[in-house]
């Protein structure tokens, strides 16, 4: 008989208790890893964007626009390398629930200022050149099975009308963060619809991202920009893309601080559960610790068979969390809409810590019993009852 | 005949909170080697404490207890630990046996400690096994045992390890009356045929005759009879 065999034989003692304790561990592993993900997943915006853009807004508010005017203004700055600049387009496309960015854009420059958007010359070419033509991350292409020359009809909201739009062109991510959910098409063919429909509302642009030469000079070009309209109808504000893009999350960021909290309380929950476990078997196996010590087994003994004990518990729990995590995060991210996370994958810093922590916890949670075999005496224990 | 066990001067007093609870006073005694001791006496007298010093998992608050020619009460705790495997056997009144493991895993139990092949393990376990008659019940746990089968595999435990000394605390005390004389002919087997030096407590004052030599324990003071 080895030990390993007694340390099975007493965690399947009691069948349904030890169930429990590792369904517990398994559930708070998942919960763990699918919150460290959607935790990941809302800040690898801001990780994906480039320290080498700026992006200028109406100063007030994002949702105000800024004229076209604006562009050659900017591009005259010194360090600015290239602008493009795009609209908010949204629309309904399908329904209500489809939801990814649709944005109005300069085909000329923005997969020069976007080169982590990758899309064939051919593809480009055509693009600039037909004016109701648009360009979809592969993304967008697979869910909802798009291809070349397909029509993309949209319900305008904030533009109101009927828009098609015919996918010319896909493009696809660089790196792993890059945003392969989006639609882009023409600025000017939603400028020339919008100054019939609307006259008035023609010629503005929801915002302008600069290519800059030299980010250790972000902050100068930014203040050069804004000093160009200061004291105008409609005054800028720029700032890096990542300072943007943290901005966007700081609306968001007391959810993800909770989050955050929530999924390191979660392990201090799995630990009490298999500590209780331990503290419970450990307590109904006093007499015989005291039997083990009589026959001349050392306080490494004992250390072994608890702790060990509660690593069989933990590992098999943690095991079998992280084995469902795997399909769980699958389904969140096919449930999720695509376009609010770039990517929905765990990281494998996250699987490492939720492995080691599961492992830490089973030796922490057999300490207190550990202690408490060990300080009793003998005589003691064999005269304890339960 | 030589000694094996030397008590001199033996007291022991337990303390609760800090209320202290004498229970031996300045107890002398001596065993021979092959003995059979039986100590009776009422309850609370300090049989059970008594056996437990010479055994070695508890310690005297004065006096010596020397056994085999090593004081035991001077030993460090891990010391009388391999100490206690290689020279006491423990038979007790619940037999406490290990529940989730069969009658050979039980017996096995002291042998893990050894240096002892599985092979040689398996030798001695079966023959232990087979001395207290239950070599066909190997494979049964706990659970699936009479007590006094299981007194018999708690007895093949305590000896299967070769001790010098086995000491038995009410060995027969939860047992129906065949099963207690089952016990006690085992016990003087083992005291005849093996030699094994033994020191049983008991209230059964059958039991207590078959020993060679019967002490009288009343409120920590030995009558030697
Ligand atoms: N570990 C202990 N802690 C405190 N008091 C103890 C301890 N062990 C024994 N005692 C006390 O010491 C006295 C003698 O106990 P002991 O168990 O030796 O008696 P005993 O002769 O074996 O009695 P019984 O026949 O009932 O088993 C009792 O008053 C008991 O309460
Ligand atoms: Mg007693």
């Amino acid at each position: 008989m080895k030990i390993f065999k007694l340390l099975l034989k007493n965690s399947l003692r009691h069948k349904l208790r030890t169930f429990l304790t590792i369904l517990g561990i398994a559930i708070a592993v998942i919960a763990f890893n699918v919150l460290r993900t959607v935790v990941t997943a809302w800040s690898v915006g801001v990780e994906a964007s480039s320290a080498n853009r700026l992006i200028t807004r109406q100063a007030i508010s994002f949702i105000f626009t800024l004229p076209y005017a604006y562009r050659d203004k900017i591009a005259q700055v010194q360090g600015v390398e290239e602008v493009t600049f795009a609209n908010w387009f949204q629309g309904v496309y399908i329904d209500k629930n489809q939801f990814f960015a649709r944005l109005a854009v300069d085909p000329e420059t923005l997969f020069r200022v976007y080169p982590e958007y990758l899309i064939s010359e051919d593809e480009l070419a055509t693009f600039k050149k037909e004016r109701n033509s648009c360009v979809i991350g592969i993304d967008i292409a697979k869910k909802y099975d798009l291809k070349i020359g397909d029509v993309m009809n949209i319900d305008g909201d904030i533009y109101p009308g009927n828009w098609d739009f015919v996918v010319k062109g896909i493009y696809h991510p660089r790196d792993k963060t890059t945003d392969a959910t989006q639609m882009f098409f023409h600025w000017t063919y939603l400028d020339e619809r919008i100054k019939q429909d609307m006259p008035g509302r023609d010629g503005e642009v929801g915002w302008y991202t600069i290519k800059i030469s030299d980010p250790s000079k972000a902050a100068a070009v930014s203040e050069q920009i804004d000093k160009l309209f200061k004291n105008s109808m409609a005054e800028t504000k720029t700032e890096t893309e990542r300072a943007f893009q943290q901005g966007f999350l700081q609306s968001t960021s007391s959810i993800i601080t909770s989050m955050n909290v929530i999924s390191f309380v979660i392990i201090g929950i799995i630990m009490l559960v298999l500590g209780n476990t331990m503290i419970m078997a450990a307590r109904e196996r006093t007499r015989e610790y005291a039997v083990f010590k009589t026959l001349g087994f050392s306080a490494r003994h004992l250390v072994g068979l608890i702790m060990g004990e509660s690593l069989i518990i933990s590992a098999i729990g943690g095991g079998l969390g992280l084995a469902l995590t795997f399909p769980i995060i699958a389904a969140f991210a096919e449930f999720i809409p695509k376009g609010w996370f770039p990517i929905f994958e765990i990281e494998t810093i996250t699987i490492v810590f939720s492995v080691t922590a599961a492992l830490m916890i089973g030796i922490l949670a057999s300490i207190f019993p550990i202690q408490k075999a060990l300080r009793t005496k003998i005589v003691d224990g064999f005269r304890f009852v339960g | 005949m030589s000694l094996i066990i030397q008590i001199e001067n033996l007291s022991k007093s337990y303390w609760r909170d800090s209320m202290e609870i004498p229970v031996l006073h300045n107890l002398n005694l001596e065993v021979e080697r092959g003995g059979f001791l039986s100590l009776m006496g009422p309850s609370g007298s300090g049989k059970t404490t008594l056996l437990n010093l010479i055994a070695g998992i508890d310690r005297p608050s004065s006096g010596k207890v020397i056994v085999n020619d090593s004081d035991i009460s001077k030993m460090g705790e891990s010391a009388l630990a391999k100490w206690r495997a290689i020279n006491i056997g423990f038979v007790f009144q619940f037999y406490n046996l290990i529940p989730v493991l069969t009658a050979y895993e039980n017996v096995e139990l002291p042998l893990i400690l050894t240096k002892l092949s599985r092979k040689e393990r398996k030798k001695h376990v079966e023959t232990a096994l087979s001395i207290v008659g239950l070599e066909d019940r190997m494979h049964h746990s706990p659970r699936q045992l009479s007590g006094g089968q299981e007194q018999r595999v708690a007895i093949a435990r305590a000896i299967v390890a070769d001790p010098l000394i086995l000491v038995a605390d009410e060995p027969t005390g939860d047992l129906d009356k065949n099963s207690a004389d089952e016990i006690l002919t085992l016990m003087k087997r083992l005291n005849s045929e093996f030699d094994k030096t033994i020191i049983i407590v008991t209230h059964d004052p059958h039991a207590a005759r078959i020993a060679k030599i019967v002490h009288q324990l009343d409120k920590g003071e030995l009558i030697i009879k």
